[in-house]
């Protein structure tokens, strides 16, 4: 095969991009920048601590299943670490955000990063949401019943019945969690990729 | 065990729920206790000093 033809297949031309886009030692930096030693960008990565638990404590449950994590000691500690982690994820996350809304994150063409952001706390509000009705308890019931008439308003009721049990697990375990968890990815390589945004300069101007 | 039940007990968990009604916003006082928390966390992060800044910045 001539230099050419390998110059042309599909894995040597990505191969070429993604390592021009992120070199390796963009990926995983060695050091940051000096601005970044601050208080608030521990929340971003508190974010991804927490759902990495989420996601641990979550494969758990859906291994030993909803019998076991209603009556055993051990069931209610792995429920539990599940929904405070939940918990922390949304709090760290809701600091992160507010962090980079006041230091208008999207400058010097991170559009893409904040967007990512923001849609990823949209499929992460669906996935606590759909996880609150898959409790398989009162509590669940009583969730699904006041939200049903919510969600049927928009008519996305047709398609999307809180209702249903089976549904809404499908939704919690596989779908969203997929989505957030590939746009979370997407969002971290962003930010790799662009680098952390700078503050302001003291005169006022942006970058 | 019997211990941690009664930690438990310090918060009653079998009661109705606190609720905070001022105008049109309607909260309840365990959601407006996470808010209150996050509003600390985040003014707290902007002004308490990370360790290790005084030595980065000597450094440079």
């Amino acid at each position: 095969m001539s230099t050419a033809e390998i110059d042309r297949q599909w894995t040597t031309r990505l191969r070429k991009r993604a390592t021009g886009h992120l070199p390796p030692e963009k990926l995983l930096p060695d050091t940051q920048p000096a601005y970044v030693s601050s208080w608030i960008y521990v929340f971003g990565v508190t974010t991804l601590a927490a759902l990495m638990m989420v996601i641990l404590s979550g494969i758990i449950l859906a291994i030993r299943g909803p019998q076991w994590w209603h009556s055993s000691a051990i069931g209610h500690f792995v429920n539990s670490t599940h929904l405070w982690s939940v918990e922390i994820f949304f709090f760290a996350m809701i600091v992160h955000l507010w962090g980079k809304f006041f230091m208008a994150a999207w400058r010097g063409g991170r559009s893409l990063t904040w967007v990512t952001g923001v849609v990823t706390f949209l499929a992460s509000v669906g996935t606590a949401f759909t996880g609150y009705v898959s409790q398989t308890n009162f509590d669940s019931q009583w969730i699904s019943t006041q939200a049903k008439d919510g969600i049927n308003a928009t008519g996305a009721g047709s398609i999307f019945n809180v209702l249903n049990l089976g549904q809404m697990l499908m939704w919690h375990i596989v779908l969203l969690p997929l989505a957030a968890v590939l746009l979370t990815a997407i969002h971290v390589l962003m930010v790799r990729v662009k680098g952390v945004v700078p503050p302001f300069e003291e005169n006022g101007a942006t970058k | 065990m019997a211990y941690l039940w009664s930690l438990a007990a310090l918060i009653p968990l079998n009661n109705y729920g606190h609720y905070i009604h001022w105008g049109v916003i309607d909260i309840s006082v365990a959601n407006f206790i996470v808010v209150v928390l996050m509003i600390i966390a985040f003014v707290a992060a902007l002004f308490l000093p990370f360790p290790g800044r005084s030595r980065r910045k000597e450094s440079r």
